[in-house]
This record gives structure tokens, sequence and C-alpha cells, in this order.
């Protein structure tokens, strides 16, 4: 499978008062299409930043950045929010739904920023929330809905416009175990039988080992395991 | 795009509620400024139409040259004469010139609201002086007899001071004036006078000298060909003025004072407003940022974020206004108020609040929601997406 996530030379710094961080360090690697990698490690070793890069919700410091063909270092704020808005859809620990507005009107939300018509936007909300198998939660808001539930609505959300790649962080960090394996078997399921990339950042061993493939990070730096680094 | 804007808009609208606490300080303080704004404002508008109320395009009044005032000028009796028959004076059916040669003076009487002492005038008129003020009208009682000491009062006057009701009884000069008749004429500058008969009043002041004359021109076009007839005559030293332009200069001062007084009050607590929706605005964005963040990470571009927040100052601050601008409208709209007019004696005017001083307030209103809603919008829009959903 060719690489849809390219990594080169990757540093990334952040300024904290006078300070200069250095979070990523001199950090190259691929991750091949319909790829279903974990990303571990502790707390302030990178994980997160490394997804934001790879979500094109942040640019790199130094080095290069191709995902789904792009040179996400080489765009501005306004193009990585397209670029984001057709090939990446995302689920965050805490589901980062809309409060105010109903599942099926947060899972429309990516639609918005497409050119289908109302009635192609309501076909494709009904189907993302039969994937995760809440057609029947669609008219209920956030709050009336379980921390699983929940989730689910969000990954409905991330799959809605049917995305390049999917980026989790720590989709299964607020959830019990339970709840936990079944939004995991549901990604997994889209990586099976969907063939999504999916990029998860995880603390969470049993979370990781739904994953084809677990890349350790620890302090900026890919440890072991990494697939096919450049 | 339009779609993209009109969504986030909405949405942000619909969490409105959740934050209802902090938006009332930009409805409430932007609701206050307006209010103030308006009701200062509709004193200036309401002193203004009194004064422009009082007159007309088609009269002309006359001063002795060099007064500004009333109760500064003189002129003779063989004058008023001549200032009367002049070329361009309207004439009754008798042939008599629609003319009252008047003497005004000063005369204390207590205020109903507060029992002080405030000036009123006592304006002597003519026996022309109804057909040259047509506006004026009995509403009660009857008119003065001439050589007798009985007034007439404005209606104006009956609501601010004491005594002055029909049966009521006026001391001053050493004598006893009673109150025969109530006037209105249309809630002008006149209708807060006492007038009497102008003989027994220059009697009374043991004067032998008039004031001015207000004369009724033919037409307004007249006055030109008036003003040239008393002012080419060399036994007169007369300044000639269309009644229009008299009653504005006479406003003239208070208009600025009033003007100053809505910027300046208006001014400082519109900025207090501003920096208050500034401050909403902020804690609306930061209890916002992670839903913000949510928008900008799903590939929302920066615009309607902006449009939403800048949305909701706007909303909010037109909300404040429009309950500001009612406000002033129920409590202060035709409220009677008095002021030290020129004669130096009290006129008394309604607040005015018009529609264009309601736009006005609401269009204040929604500068200073702009201004308190732009810089939080502008931090909306910056906001690092990924350290925002960190922090969400």
């Amino acid at each position: 499978m060719p690489a849809i996530v390219s990594l080169r030379d990757v540093v990334k710094t952040y300024t904290r008062g006078k300070q200069k961080v250095e979070v990523l360090h001199h950090l190259s690697l691929e991750i091949p299409q319909g790829d279903f990698v974990a990303l571990m490690g502790p707390s302030g070793s990178g994980k997160t930043t490394l997804l934001n890069l790879i979500g094109g919700l942040d640019r790199p410091t130094q080095g290069e950045v191709t995902v789904a063909g792009e040179r996400l270092d080489r765009l501005g704020s306004g193009q990585l929010a397209k670029w984001r808005a057709r090939h990446v859809g995302f689920v965050f620990q805490f589901y980062n739904l809309m409060p105010m507005l109903s599942a099926e009107r947060n899972v429309e939300l990516p639609l918005l920023l497409t050119h289908l018509n109302k009635a192609q936007r309501r076909q494709n909300v009904a189907a993302a929330l039969a994937v995760v198998g809440l057609s029947d939660r669609a008219k209920h808001k956030p709050a009336e809905l379980s921390g699983g539930q929940a989730q689910r609505v969000a990954i409905a959300r991330a799959l809605v416009a049917d995305p390049t790649l999917l980026v989790c962080d720590e989709p299964t960090g607020d959830l019990d175990r339970a709840t936990a394996d079944d939004i995991l078997h549901l990604l997994q399921a889209l990586n099976r039988t969907h063939g999504k990339t999916i990029v998860m950042v995880t603390h969470d061993q049993k979370a990781a080992d739904f994953a084809s493939h677990v890349l350790h990070l620890d302090k900026g730096q890919l440890v072991e395991g990494q697939t096919a680094a450049a | 795009m339009l779609e993209q804007v009109a969504a986030v808009t909405l949405m942000n609208l619909r969490s409105l509620p959740q934050r209802l606490g902090t938006s009332w300080v930009i409805v409430v303080g932007i609701a206050v400024t307006v209010a103030v704004l308006v009701s200062v404002l509709a004193m200036d508008a309401g002193f203004r139409k009194t004064l422009a109320g009082t007159a007309r395009a088609d009269r002309a009044i006359v001063l002795r040259g060099g007064s500004n005032a009333e109760l500064s000028s003189t002129i003779s009796r063989e004058n008023t004469l001549t200032i009367m028959d002049a070329a361009g004076v309207a004439r009754g059916p008798a042939g008599k010139p629609i003319a009252s040669a008047e003497a005004v003076s000063i005369v204390a009487l207590p205020l109903k609201r507060t029992g002080t002492a405030a000036n009123v005038t006592l304006r002597g008129v003519g026996p022309q002086a109804f057909a040259l003020r047509p506006e004026l009208h009995l509403v009660a009682g009857r008119m003065f007899r001439p050589a007798l000491r009985e007034l007439i009062v404005g209606r104006s006057a009956v609501e601010q001071f004491k005594g002055v009701a029909i049966g009521g009884h006026i001391a001053f000069r050493d004598s006893d004036w009673t109150v025969v008749g109530e006037f209105d004429s249309g809630g002008d500058a006149h209708e807060s006078e006492l007038v009497g008969d102008i003989e027994t009043v220059l009697s009374a002041f043991r004067r032998n000298l008039f004031q001015s004359v207000t004369v009724r021109l033919e037409s307004a076009q007249a006055f030109d060909r008036y003003k040239a007839a008393l002012t080419t005559d060399p036994s007169l030293s007369v300044d000639v003025l269309r009644e229009t332009d008299y009653y504005a200069g006479q406003s003239r001062q208070l208009n600025k004072l009033l003007g100053f007084l809505a910027v300046f009050v208006g001014g400082f607590m519109a900025v207090g407003a501003m920096f208050g929706a500034l401050n909403t605005m902020y804690a609306a964005v930061a209890a916002r940022s992670a839903e913000i963040a949510t928008l900008r990470a799903i590939g929302f571009s920066a615009l309607p974020v902006v449009v939403s927040v800048f949305a909701e100052a706007l909303l909010l601050s037109l909300l404040g206004g429009a309950a500001g601008a009612a406000a002033a409208w129920m409590f202060f709209n035709g409220n009677a108020v008095n002021t030290l007019g020129a004669n130096f004696t009290q006129v008394v005017f309604r607040l005015s609040v018009t529609p264009a001083l309601l736009a006005q307030g609401i269009a204040w209103a929604c500068c200073i929601g702009a201004l308190g809603g732009l810089f939080p919008a502008l931090r909306a829009a910056r906001m690092p997406v990924a350290a925002a959903l960190r922090a969400g």
C-alpha cells in the first residue's frame, strides 16, 4: 500500500515564555493507506503534537509533512482548513459535540462544507448514524446521550464526509472498559470493512491492541515498532 | 460559505441561553446608555420643537437695534406705530395691521415640583395679538379684559407653576392679578407665559416703552420688503428678524449645551458599555473556545466564526438599544420640563422622543456592539486550533 502519511525530518518547537521547547526531534515516519496505527507514549512524549501535524491542525517548525498527497507544511491556515474538511475526520477524547445541536445536526456539520444539497446531506447523515448504530438517537442532543453514544455520534461526524483519514485523540479515554471496547470494535470495523486509515493516540495498551501497528514515542522520537521509517 | 456562516451563527445564538448572565451585562449596559443618550437628545429636540413651534415664517419681530432678546429691547410708542404701518404688514378686515406691540416682564412663581420660585414671563399684548397668533386659543375660562388686572395663562405654565389655575391670584407690583383663562398654543414657548393687556401691564410696571413689535406679513416673501422699509427709515434704529430666525437664535445656546451633554455623557457611557461588551464577548469566546476550535478542526474557516461572534454582540446590543430606546420613549416622551429661556424666564417644553432619535439610539447601540464584538471575534478567529482543543 502507498503511504498516505509521510513525515520527513520533522521538528516541532513550542515557545513557552522565553523558552523554546523542542517537542519532536527530527522525526520521520510513513503510514500506509488503510492502516490502523496506534500512537503510544508517556505524557509529554509528543503524541498529540504528532497527531496534530498529521491531522493538519498544526504545522511543523521544520521538515516535511505530506498527507493524502498534500504538503501540509506549505499550506496556510485557510488552505489547511479546506484540506482538513476534505481529508480528515476527527474523534476527540471528550467528543466535542455541539451541545445545542441534535445528534444528526452534529453529524451534518462537516457536510455544510461540501456542495451537497439538504436532501443529500440528510441521506449521508442517516447513513453515518446507521454505521455507528445510532439511527434511533438522531434527534437527541448530546446531553441526552451516554458517553459511548456521544462518542459514536462523534465518529459518525468524523465519517460522514468520507475522509481519507480518521484522526482519533484518546477516543476511549473518557469511557468505561466495555464501552471503550465497543468504540474500538467500531473503529476496527471501519478500518477493516470500510478501508479507513486510522491514526489513534492512546495511553491504553488494550486500546492499542485493536490497531494493526503501534508506534511508541518517547521524548519526541519514535522508539520502536514504527512502520517503514524513511 | 453563506450556509456555513448561517449555521455557525445560528449555533452560536442557540447557545446564548447558556451564557445568559454575562450576556445581560451587554444588554443592560447598552440599554442604560441609549436611554440616557436618547433622553438628553429628546430634551434638545423638545426645546427646539417648542421654540420652532412658536415661530412662523410669515411673522416678523422687531427689536431695538443691537438687542438680542425682548428683555433688553425698548421701542417707543410712536415707533411702534411706524413699525406696524410699514409696507408688507398684513391687514385685518377693518384695515388694521395685524401686529402687536408688546412688553415682557419677569414674575416669580413657585414651581409645583419643588416649591422654589422660578421666573415666568408676563407678556402684555395688544388687541390684535390673537389675530396675529391664531395658534393661541382659550381652552378654559375667558379672555382678559383691557384696563383690568386680569391674566390668561398658558397650559404649560398651569402644569408647572402653583397658583396660576383659573380663579387664582398672582401678586406682583403691589397689586393682585386674577387668572381668568387658560390658553393652548400647541406647546410653544408662549404656553409658558402669563398674558395680559399691554396697557395694563405697562401701567402696572410704570413703563411707557414697549419691548418688541410682532407683525404678520402679507406673505413669507414680504419679509425683505418689510425689513427694507424699517431699516431704511432714518427715524428707526431696529433689528428686524423673521420669527423663525429669532427663535432659532434663542434656542441655539441651549441646543449646543444639550448636544454637548448628549455627546459627552452619552460618549462616556458608551465607552463604559463598550468595555462591558468587550469583556462579555471575550468571556463568551473563552466559554466557546472548545466549540470554536472543534468547528475550525472540522474545516470551518475563520469567517463564519468571526461573523458568529460579531452577530452575537450585535444582537445583544440591538436588544439593549431597543430596550433603552423603549424605556426613553415610555418614561420620558412628553414629559414637561422647564429651563431658563432668553428672557431669563422659564420656558416649559416637552421631551420629544422622535423616531429619528430612537433610530439614532439604536445606531449607537449597534456601534457599541460592533466595537465590543470586533476584537473578541478576531481573537476567536486567530485562536490556535490545536492549543484550544487541548485547553477545551
